[in-house]
């Protein structure tokens, strides 16, 4: 019974402790914290209920009032949407309870906004993940953004100033999004996802539903950092605290790749997208110009976060181009790619958080090999991280890889498989640097010195949530082939 | 040709006004010259929607008692306008977090102009 009611719940929870976390925090500061990560649960457990209950009877269609569509509005939860709605939940539910000691120290006056902010972020993510209608999805694609750029200005002295510059990108970004709605509307007559999908076959020769996939595709390029507009990433992943870093770089680029998804392949469908020209495959060689461009310039970083921040671009650029393959086992290796991503990225930006709160900055060059007595455990969490991140078998980032070559195989598209390979060994490049600062240089000159640092970890509740995800990378990867039996199942074709 | 740019000329101010915007948006140094063309672009979006429900001979969408309520082509297309004004509101919220790092940013560097931000951030 509960079931059918699931999308809203988890829109609903977000809304509630939105409202309850400012109320209970003007009483008592120490309050926002635990109501955050109980409201980040509450949200994961339904998600998890509703992902078990579509894998058992389909999807779940909730109409807001009773009002069916194409009329009224509707929540959808079907494969896609739960997908990624459980990864977001997930994640989020870890990075917040981490937050509980870095935002004291980094923000103390700022606690309240913080978590209020985060909570309201998370509603418009979920909405967006979940809602079967373009113009809802304009709406909360705001609340999301607006959010995020409060939660960036939270910050560097420069934090502000990347928020702003996020605030120009993201907003032109999402008012060309809603010119390509309103193209849609002006051919179909209807906003409704699952009704327009039905409908659109019939305008294949319409040029205003072409440059309406245009504009979609270029408005929400910018919010899930495709290649040319991923400009506003790098500056405010750097400057914004790390907690909000932590909570904004693993799910936010991942739900305007989901955007893109829902509309190539689902509302227009593969063959729609590429009847007037091979949009999907100039999709996919962006995506390999920005995974190529995302590994050089993480190189050339010495600030760690920075460098995270440009290793983001590339990753994300993995999974638009699973999507471009648009066959089954591209499609499968995107998705894992998000699950993958997601856990990495939030474990390295955590682990970038422990270092600056130890050491108090997060400087690359300045890394030696004491941080492997001080930090045992960040560091070997660093080390799965980064390990998962270059693609190493057991650990999941593999997985994802493996199943994206085998689509790029399946499309004998080798170029794209060659660039899969080449990052590959670009990401070891950036990674490995790291782990030969800390586990091997000088291992016979570390013996003589004596004070090599003591043991300096944080506290538990910042570390357990980083080796949770870092083992969690195990766990994924064992677990990858029913993971991508799942996925499979979810691919439209 | 001239029949082209007639019967279209509510699409061609939004079109004109979208370029302004853009050009706000990309050209100008000061920040609040940028935010003023970001509004600006909202505008063109919001005048296109505005524009694509209205029809010839239609009056607005209150229940006249003179024209019954199944006659849909007398009335105009009331979807858009509701669309708009959720947009609209989108808009301002976002004009409001816009001033708010404006100020942000002003008093922490004491200027507006982007190239000497970039130039003090450095």
């Amino acid at each position: 019974m509960i079931e059918s009611h699931i999308p809203a719940y988890i829109a609903l929870t977000y809304v509630l402790f939105s409202i309850l976390i400012p109320s209970f925090g003007l009483w008592r500061r120490d309050l926002c914290q635990p109501l955050a990560v109980l409201g980040t649960g509450l949200a994961s457990l339904f998600s998890l209920i509703g992902f078990i209950d579509y894998l058992n009877n389909g999807m779940i269609r909730y109409y807001f009032g009773g009002w069916e569509p194409p009329i009224g509005i509707e929540f959808v939860y079907d494969g896609l949407s739960g997908f990624f709605v459980l990864v977001i939940n997930l994640v989020a539910f870890f990075v917040l309870i981490y937050s509980r000691e870095i935002s004291r120290i980094e923000f103390p006056d700022k606690v309240m906004p913080y978590f209020a902010l985060s909570m309201l972020m998370l509603l418009g993510f979920n909405g967006m993940l979940m809602t079967g209608d373009l113009f809802n999805l304009y709406v909360f694609l705001e609340i999301s953004s607006l959010s995020s750029y409060a939660l960036i200005s939270i910050g560097d002295k420069p934090a502000p100033f990347a928020a702003f510059r996020y605030l120009i990108i993201g907003t032109t970004g999402g008012t060309l999004y809603l010119l390509g709605v309103g193209f849609l509307y002006t051919v179909t007559g209807t906003l409704n996802i699952i009704d327009m999908t039905a409908m659109l076959p019939m305008f294949i020769d319409s040029s205003a539903a072409f440059a309406a996939l245009i504009l979609m595709i270029v408005g929400i390029g910018v919010k899930a950092a495709l290649f040319p507009m991923h400009g506003w990433l790098p500056d405010s992943y750097t400057y914004a605290a790390t907690s909000s870093t932590a909570l904004i770089a693993p799910i936010g680029t991942k739900v305007g790749a989901y955007i893109l998804f829902r509309i190539m392949l689902w509302l227009f469908g593969i063959e729609l997208t590429d009847a007037f020209a091979p949009v999907s495959y100039v999709v996919g060689v962006l995506a390999c110009v920005g995974i190529l461009y995302g590994s050089v310039m993480a190189i050339a970083q010495t600030e760690m976060k920075r460098m995270l921040a440009y290793s983001s671009v590339s990753q994300i650029g993995y999974i638009i181009m699973g999507l471009s393959l648009a066959n089954p086992w591209g499609f499968a290796g995107a998705l894992l790619h998000v699950l993958n991503h997601a856990v990495m990225k939030a474990c390295l930006f955590m682990v970038s958080g422990h270092l600056r709160v130890k050491e108090g900055h997060s400087d690359i060059s300045l890394f030696n090999d004491s941080y492997r007595k001080k930090y045992p455990w960040t560091m070997a969490a660093f080390s799965i991280g980064a390990i998962s991140m270059v693609g190493l078998p057991p650990l999941a980032g593999f997985f994802s890889k493996w199943y994206l070559a085998l689509g790029t195989i399946d499309n004998s598209n080798w170029l794209f498989l060659a660039v899969i390979l080449v990052s590959s060994l670009l990401n070891a490049v950036y990674f490995f640097r790291i782990l030969e600062k800390v586990y091997m240089m000088n291992p016979s000159k570390e013996q003589k010195q004596p004070s090599g640092g003591s043991y300096n970890e944080p506290k538990a509740s910042m570390l357990i949530p980083t080796s949770v995800l870092a083992v969690s990378l195990f766990v994924i990867g064992f677990a990858n082939a029913a993971i991508v039996g799942i996925l499979l199942g979810v691919f439209p074709m | 040709m001239v029949d082209f740019i007639t019967g279209h000329y509510a699409y061609w101010f939004t079109i004109i006004l979208l370029c302004i915007g853009l050009y706000g948006i990309l050209f100008k140094k000061n920040l609040v010259k940028k935010t003023l063309g970001l509004v600006i672009i909202q505008a063109s979006v919001v005048l296109y929607f505005v524009a694509i429900a209205s029809k010839w001979g239609a009056t607005v969408t209150v229940i006249d008692d003179s024209i019954p309520v199944d006659q849909v082509a007398q009335y105009l297309n009331p979807l858009p306008h509701t669309l708009m004004l959720t947009a609209i509101v989108v808009g301002v919220a976002t004009l409001g977090v816009a001033f708010t790092l404006l100020m942000a940013i002003y008093n922490r560097y004491g200027t507006l102009d982007e190239q000497e931000l970039i130039e003090k951030i450095q």
